[in-house]
């Protein structure tokens, strides 16, 4: 049975934790986590949902939670993974979170590691393009053009000059069982990829786009909105990796107006024509692979 | 069972009878042979463990506390810059109080780049809230990695344990081992029983953060159960030697200390020398006596200074030195003293550093000096004073 | 029903602090309600319970009972993606006073 709101876990694994208001990132753990149940074994880096969620003593998880360090986080899962089996346990699933940062930059070689033992683990990284916790630093997944506290936009440097790190493709080249892109967005996409991944054997890892309202600098009723245009412009695709190969989940005949994505947020607001140029002329060639290279 | 093994075979002959669940490591000379072994012993099916192959030391650590917050037993070993590159988890793993036992081989710290052994790898980490005991040879490697999970995992404790063993010198020496039988292992080791773990019945959220408010509660704990390892230790190995016939002295081993006139202190391996040579001194009529420091923390403060009560002056030998000031075995040593109210002249003897020979005659020189008071405080074996100012 | 809980309000003082970073999962010491400058407000009328105000709160305060949104304002933040969200305007949002 597909995942939707009417059949999901009604218990509530996440709550009364001091994420911001509107935060994507708070609602893709609790969905998540209502996905996969009360056995859930979740780890969580430093970082956003670890400081809002566990400060003794307002412990805001249901299930078993644990902070990991913050480039630990999927060699934290292997170790819960293989201790829980040795305990005999067999009914739970070590599902980790962690940010973009904690993903992409810090905490990619211990997930490298893990996809490479095929770990029996689910990695979720809710992705908010920055270091939304420290206070908006540019990550490596901070998309180009965009202004954060170290990337600052001026009149010599407009921003981040580089471009999103292709995590997705970076996991699937270790050939994992299974990865995922998704959005808070598109909840029922996201959930199903998610109840996908819990009934596959070894690692899974899925990217999931979590606007935050705080960093991106758009009003914080306004997640879910910047979370479905980032996918209905075209500059974030929902797709899938199993067996060997990819997969659109969905291929839009027509994007919508990258320009109007980004105008509406504050971090792009100083970007020029030129730029937005550069983004849409990106955006096109990367479909263009898309399109020629996956079914 | 009598077994010709170096250092780290006999180690790892330890961790088998301990019999981790998981053991995660990362390969780094001189550690490994041990989980070369270990992983021969998972291959021919006489250890039942998880082997983690893990891509540094850093998730070696952190995939060590996570199955420890399974509830399981776990093992890692790593040296010098591998310790280092862990060095947040050790932190971590002491402040969640996951008892886990980690050999190390203690080797020197790069630049200049260099494997062998001095002991400033693991002395630099002594504020990281681990248990740390230092192995003079083979066999007390071997005693040393099953006592240290009945310490680390004792219900008053809950600590992690590292266990030093110098690089080369005792990881790769060759000595006769006793090797006890896994019956006897199993009657010394209790199973490992913990609530400090995630558990679906009783969901728990764990590793959290702690605001000014209990923080200091957190921490005030953590160092009250480094300090009741002290008798745990004691009981370890009372247990020890019913079981295993061998009696190990705490946490100091004090030789010909009793009546001495000049001690020299130090740890780890360079002890057989020096205790070579106290008997040469002796047959010469100087009253000499060493005290080897077994545990670093808790550290012996009160064990050190009954045994250096009587002396006329005291020298501290060791691997290390804390630059800008002098080896930290000597400041925690000195503090020990002034505490006590010790006003015996100590004197500090650099040596070792980057696997570099302590000789027969480098000790004989260490007495000859405070015996005669002509030492500085802090002395580089091998190099005059104000050679290089 | 599983869900963190708020519990009596009580000082955490040596014994109360245990001796490891492991605690009673979910156990709740405040609650959200202060944060808010701007409440949610469910018109049931309008409300034909389709759930996707549920589906998209952040903070899983909304639950739905007897096919009517239900909101719990003591974690409500007053973000406003559920009144953004609905797609026959069941839900305003009013200043809170």
């Amino acid at each position: 049975m597909s995942i939707s709101a009417k059949t999901l876990d009604k218990n509530e694994y996440f709550y009364g934790h001091k994420a911001c208001a509107g935060c994507g990132g708070s609602l893709a753990v609790r969905n998540v986590l209502k996905v996969l149940g009360k056995n859930a074994v979740a780890v969580l880096p430093a970082g956003c949902m670890s400081a809002v969620g566990f400060n003794f003593p307002q412990l805001c998880f249901a299930n078993n939670a644990i902070i990991s360090t913050f480039a630990g986080t999927a060699s934290m899962l292997t170790g819960i993974e293989a201790g829980f089996r040795r305990r005999g346990i067999k009914d739970f699933t070590a599902v980790g979170f962690a940010g973009d940062g904690g993903t992409a930059d810090i905490g990619i070689q211990a997930l490298s590691g893990a996809i490479d033992r095929n770990d029996n683990i689910i990695y979720i990284c809710y992705d908010n393009e920055a270091y939304m916790n420290t206070g908006i630093q540019k990550s490596g997944l901070t998309p180009f053009g965009a202004k954060t506290t170290t990337t600052p936009a001026g009149s010599n440097i407009h921003g981040n000059i580089r471009p999103k790190k292709n995590m997705f493709e970076i996991v699937a080249a270790h050939d994992i069982p299974y990865a995922a892109t998704a959005t808070v967005g598109y909840m029922n996409d996201f959930l199903n990829k998610v109840e996908k991944a819990s009934k596959i054997q070894g690692t899974k890892y899925i990217h999931v786009i979590a606007p935050c309202p705080t960093g991106w600098g758009i009003p914080v009723s306004d997640t879910i909105d910047a979370a479905r245009e980032i996918v209905d412009c075209g500059l974030w695709y929902l797709a899938e990796y199993e067996n060997h190969e990819f997969k659109l989940s969905r291929d839009p005949k027509t994007f919508t107006s990258v320009e109007d994505y980004l105008r509406k947020q504050a971090r792009f607001k100083h970007l020029t024509d030129e730029d937005i140029k550069i983004i849409t002329d990106s955006r096109d060639k990367k479909w263009e692979f898309i399109r020629k290279n996956w079914n | 069972m009598e077994k010709f093994l170096s250092g780290d075979e006999a180690f790892a002959e330890g961790i088998r009878l301990a019999c981790p669940d998981v053991i995660s490591a990362y390969p780094i000379t001189p550690q490994t042979i041990v989980v070369e072994k270990l992983s021969e012993m998972v291959e021919d099916g006489s250890l039942d463990a998880e082997f983690i192959h893990v891509e540094s030391e850093h998730s070696a650590l952190s995939c060590a506390m996570g199955a420890s917050a399974a509830g399981v037993r776990a093992f890692t070993a790593t040296s010098s810059q591998g310790l280092l590159y862990m060095a947040e988890c050790l932190y971590y793993a002491s402040g969640g109080r996951f008892p886990i036992v980690m050999m190390n081989a203690n080797r020197s710290t790069a630049l200049p780049w260099n494997i062998y052994g001095d002991q400033r790898d693991s002395l630099s980490q002594l504020d990281s809230g681990w248990i740390q005991a230092y192995a003079e040879n083979a066999q007390e490697s071997l005693d040393l990695a099953l006592m240290s999970y009945y310490i680390a995992e004792h219900k008053t404790v809950s600590t992690p344990f590292m266990v030093n063993l110098d690089g080369f010198i005792l990881t790769h020496t060759y000595e006769q081992v006793d090797v006890p039988t896994p019956e006897q292992a199993e009657k010394f080791l209790p199973p490992y029983e913990t609530e400090n773990k995630l558990d679906l019945n009783n969901p728990k959220n764990m590793a959290f953060s702690a605001g000014p408010d209990t923080n200091y509660i957190f921490k005030y704990k953590e160092h009250t159960a480094v300090r009741r390892a002290v008798p745990v230790i004691q009981e370890a190995e009372r247990k020890f030697a019913e079981i295993f016939g061998r009696q190990y002295s705490g946490l100091i081993d004090a030789y010909q200390a009793e009546d001495a006139d000049y001690i020299l202190i130090t740890l780890g391996s360079i002890a057989g020398l020096c205790r070579e040579m106290t008997d040469k001194l002796r047959a010469d009529g100087i009253k000499a006596g060493v005290v080897r420091i077994r545990y670093m923390r808790p550290f012996p403060a009160e064990e050190i200074t009954k045994a250096v009560s009587r002396a006329k002056a005291v020298a501290v030998l060791e691997k290390d030195i804390s630059f800008g000031n002098e080896g930290t075995v000597f400041t925690n040593i000195c503090s020990a003293l002034h505490g006590a109210g010790l006003t015996v002249p100590a004197y500090n003897f650099i040596g070792g550093l980057g696997g570099r020979n302590i000789s027969h005659q480098d000790i004989i020189e260490i007495f000859e000096k405070i015996q005669s008071g002509n030492a500085g405080r802090v002395n580089f074996i091998g190099i005059k004073e104000g050679e290089n100012s | 029903m599983i869900k963190p809980t708020v519990r009596e309000k009580k000082n955490f003082g040596f014994a109360d602090v245990p001796e490891d970073t492991s605690f009673e999962a979910g156990y709740l010491v405040s609650v959200n309600s202060g944060w808010r400058s701007i409440r949610p407000v469910v018109n049931t009328d309008k409300c034909i319970g389709c759930m996707q105000c549920y589906l998209y709160c952040p903070d899983g305060v909304i639950s739905i009972q007897e096919n009517k949104a239900v909101i719990d304002y003591d974690f409500c933040k007053g973000c406003g993606i559920c009144s953004k969200i609905c797609k026959p305007g069941a839900i305003g949002m009013e200043r809170e006073r």
